[in-house]
């Protein structure tokens, strides 16, 4: 008569990056991708949406006439930019270079910000000539796609500004580990939703 | 006697002409009635303390549930006597009780609360008290998400219950097309109480869609392989997935209506190349998924009760999985069904009736994989089992009156009409209430420690079932003759007059069996038979093999499982974990911390929606600032975890006897 009951080891597995060997924290990581889909599911559908409206431009200006191709390609060079420079903080924490991991991290922030800061001055210029989202439902459709991936940016660089004060206080552990990862992860994710806007609405309205 | 003008203001603000009438009165002396009997609790009682650390600042998801299951039972109160309002107006023809403007706001309300704070709540309650249980699990994957969930629950349906008697109540239907719900057509706070409710509790529903998933994916017992998973579990798998696919549409969907009605944007309005149909599909986008996220859980509840009362393995365990992931794909497949008269053209309404169709098969295969289970089994009728036979033919007929409906030129006939409000209560009542309701009964030993009186219980369900058919089967034939469906009143000499009162007689019926099911409740938890076992159903999965209620870390040790009813095989071996645990089996164990961000969290989000409701916008900004505040506080802590002491484990189990010497 005899149960077989489960070892309950913690501890840290062997071979994988510190954010993965820790079970508590990987699994963390497995609903962070879990939340990136309800987000991919936002985007999903503003996207639809912006596919909807795009001719539906009323007594308003169409694509054509609207967008300014310099400030987004300035807006467009440096989020991929900050998609490497996030990629080589991730290899400076695997790698257990602090410095250097502040270092890129802030980069990434300073490139961010230049983005929303671009993208701001666009949008302020774009209804100071009269272009509101109350004009035609193309523009509520351009300004709430693209302005939520703005605000997204926007939520990302507090987050990352609140995981440089627990790197600094606590150094590289799986927690801190996990959240720098968890950050790249939700940083290549808006850099790819930029790809999309890019091609779709930005030179999806050049064609017409 | 002049007031100063801010206090006019307020006034006139918060409570409009429109909402100083008798209905509204009256809600407010239950509210100050309510808000009393609380005071008394915890401010005269000194149950304060207790309240706060044991309740608001909990993370373990048994009192969790239990927390939802109160929310899902008052919200079912409310919802119903708003039910039981309307039905009374149409008793009889040129009615005068409810003005056209309250009986809008009363089906609204009904609708709103019934599916989004009754359903969806009782469904998680369940989940929270069963899932980590059935898969041999100490918690969920993230137990402060699961409490953030429930708060943002909690706040949300607080706002929307709110309106009532502050400001407004919503009157668009549960739905809430444009252009109706635009400013235009409704100014007024009503329909933002609707936008911003929603949009809270929406956001705590996909954190429980994430937590769930990830808990089923990742926190499995040892052995216990997804084919080796609780059909139950399956369900709840399935019901997370598609709420982590159906929910975004939704926030989308309200957030396009919220930003058009309080900052003029033109989405859904008629001018400015606004489409109000967008709002439809992005809303049915998410409607019909909806549809089965709550009724799959029922799916999910028979599949253990029928096992559990026939004393027989499940029948078709493969295929009843099968059948589950498939109804999930096709729930994407078929939201047009419910705006056939949009006039898509004949081949895309023909492509959503025919994938409407299909969703039968796999839910007739269920159907005969419950009945083949209960075959040549030892049935026992506890009002569990009863709940299940009553769903067979009950969703049986729903799930045929569906088809009828799916069936476009006919569609065409009956769209909008009580053929259809017969259709869909039939399914949500008869499927997914009738679930709910088997598994409070089924699952309330390892909630609380004690049975519900069976005979009392059998008294709710009579009358419940009974009530129900009297109720919505005279609404199937007012839809044959043509009654609309919202219409506050209707004339003489159109041949509706009796069905009406039969149905509003029924209606009263499902009243009684609330109040005995009440009733019930209170008498079992003073009076009820004990459980001591552990095992009060004589069952089969893993939630039967620890003690009722469940001690705070769920299972002492972890069992391996190598069968598909692992407490069962247990109990066939003869060493079980009731049984064979000895001191040095016993380990400390770590145990999630309490913490009061999830509750503050919520109150955040609660002053947010109150000022974007009133366009407050300081108050409004004053929230996200707290919310956002609140996030970093949370992120700063890193102190989740305590542990309990191997001692303490074995005192616990050695006082319910389940400690070998």
């Amino acid at each position: 008569m005899s149960l077989p009951l489960a070892e309950e080891e913690t501890g840290l597995a062997p071979g994988l990056p510190l954010e993965l060997a820790d079970d508590r924290e990987s699994i963390k990581i497995t609903g962070f991708w879990m939340f990136l889909v309800t987000d991919v599911l936002i985007f999903a559908s503003l996207f639809a949406s912006y596919a909807v409206y795009r001719s539906r431009v009323a007594l308003a200006p169409g694509p054509a006439q609207v967008f300014h191709y310099g400030p987004v390609l300035l807006e467009t060079l440096l989020l991929l930019t900050s998609s490497f420079t996030v990629g080589l903080a991730i290899w400076a924490m695997r790698t257990g270079r602090t410095r250097m991991l502040f270092f890129w991290l802030a980069a990434t922030l300073v490139l961010g910000a230049g983005f929303v800061t671009s993208e701001i001055h666009d949008f302020t210029s774009m209804v100071g000539q009269g272009l509101t989202w109350h004009q035609s439902a193309f523009l509520s459709a351009f300004y709430v796609l693209v302005g939520t991936h703005g605000a997204h940016v926007t939520f990302g660089i507090v987050w990352a500004v609140t995981l440089l004060f627990q790197v600094a206080r606590r150094g590289i552990t799986p927690v801190t580990a996990r959240k720098l990862y968890t950050f790249s992860l939700y940083w290549h994710f808006l850099d790819i939703v930029w790809v999309f806007i890019f091609t779709f609405v930005y030179l999806g309205g050049k064609i017409g | 006697m002049a007031l100063p003008g801010w206090m006019l203001y307020l006034i006139h603000t918060l409570f409009p002409a429109n909402t100083r009438r008798p209905t509204e009165l009256g809600a407010d002396v239950l509210i100050i009635a309510t808000g009393a009997i609380l005071f008394y609790i915890l401010i005269i009682k000194g149950r304060w303390r207790h309240v706060w650390t044991e309740w608001i600042t909990t993370v373990d998801h048994k009192k969790i549930a239990v927390l939802y299951l109160i929310g899902a039972l008052a919200m079912l109160f409310r919802a119903g006597v708003d039910a039981l309002m309307l039905r009374t107006q149409l008793a009889l023809p040129h009615q005068g009780l409810l003005s056209a403007l309250e009986y809008d706001q009363l089906f609204t309300t009904h609708g709103t609360i019934m599916i989004f704070f009754m359903a969806m709540p009782f469904i998680f309650a369940l989940f929270n008290a069963v899932i980590p249980l059935q898969i041999g699990s100490r918690d969920v994957a993230f137990p402060r998400l699961n409490a953030m969930s429930f708060w943002l629950f909690a706040f949300g349906a607080l706002l929307l219950n709110m309106s009532f008697v502050v400001g407004g109540s919503p009157s668009a239907g549960w739905t809430a097309y444009p252009p109706l719900s635009e400013n235009v057509f409704l100014p007024g706070v009503g329909q933002n109480y609707y936008l911003m409710s929603l949009l809270i509790a929406g956001i705590g529903t996909t954190m429980t869609g994430i937590n769930f998933v990830v808990t089923i994916l990742r926190m499995r017992a040892p052995g216990m392989t997804l084919m080796k998973l609780p059909l139950f579990a399956w369900s709840a798998l399935m019901t997370s997935a598609l709420i982590i696919f159906a929910f975004p549409p939704l926030t989308v969907a309200l957030s396009m209506t919220l930003i058009d009605r309080l900052f003029q944007s033109s989405f859904f309005t008629l001018g400015h190349g606004g489409m109000p149909m967008m709002y439809v599909n992005l809303f049915w986008l998410f409607g019909h998924p909806e549809v089965y996220i709550v009724v799959l859980p029922a799916f999910g509840i028979f599949s253990e009760v029928v096992a559990t009362f026939s004393s027989k393995r499940l029948f078709g365990y493969e295929v009843m999985v099968a059948s589950l992931v498939s109804i999930m794909f096709l729930a994407y497949g078929t939201w047009v069904h419910h705006f056939f008269t949009m006039g898509a053209g004949p081949a895309v309404n023909a492509f959503f009736g025919l994938s409407t169709m299909l969703i039968a098969i796999p839910t007739g295969v269920k159907i005969f994989n419950w009945i083949f289970t209960m075959w040549g089994g030892r049935i026992r009728m506890t009002v569990a089992m009863l709940y299940q036979m009553a769903f067979i033919p009950t969703f049986v007929i729903g799930g045929a009156t569906g088809i009828i409906l799916a069936t476009v030129p006919v569609d065409y006939q009956f769209h909008n009409t009580y053929f259809l409000v017969a259709h869909f209560h039939n399914v949500l009542i008869g499927g997914t209430l009738f679930g709910l309701l088997s598994g409070m009964y089924y699952w309330w030993p390892k909630m609380f420690g004690m049975k519900l009186d069976e005979h009392q219980g059998k008294w709710a369900f009579w009358l419940f079932f009974l009530g129900f058919w009297v109720t919505f089967f005279p609404q199937y034939l007012l839809g044959l003759e043509g009654m609309q469906r919202r219409m506050n009143t209707y004339p003489f000499g159109l041949g509706w007059h009796m069905l009406n009162v039969i149905s509003t007689i029924g209606a009263f019926g499902m009243g009684a069996a609330f109040l005995v099911l009440v009733y019930n409740v209170v008498w079992s938890l003073r009076h009820g038979e004990r459980d001591v076992t552990g095992d009060a159903w004589d069952g089969r999965t893993l939630e039967w093999a620890i003690p009722s209620p469940a001690p705070e870390y769920n299972f002492a040790r972890i069992p391996v499982v190598n069968d598909r009813d692992p407490w069962w095989a247990m109990k066939e071996s003869g060493a079980t974990l009731a049984n064979s645990l000895s001191a040095s089996d016993i380990h400390a164990i770590e145990l999630p911390k309490s913490t009061p961000v999830p509750f503050l969290l919520g109150a955040s989000f609660f002053l947010f929606g109150f000022g974007m409701v009133f366009s407050w916008w300081y108050v409004a900004i004053l929230g996200l600032l707290c919310v956002i505040g609140t996030l970093i506080y949370s992120g700063f802590n890193y102190e989740e975890h305590a542990m309990l002491s191997a001692d303490a484990i074995r005192g616990t189990e050695a006082s319910l006897g389940r400690l070998q010497a």
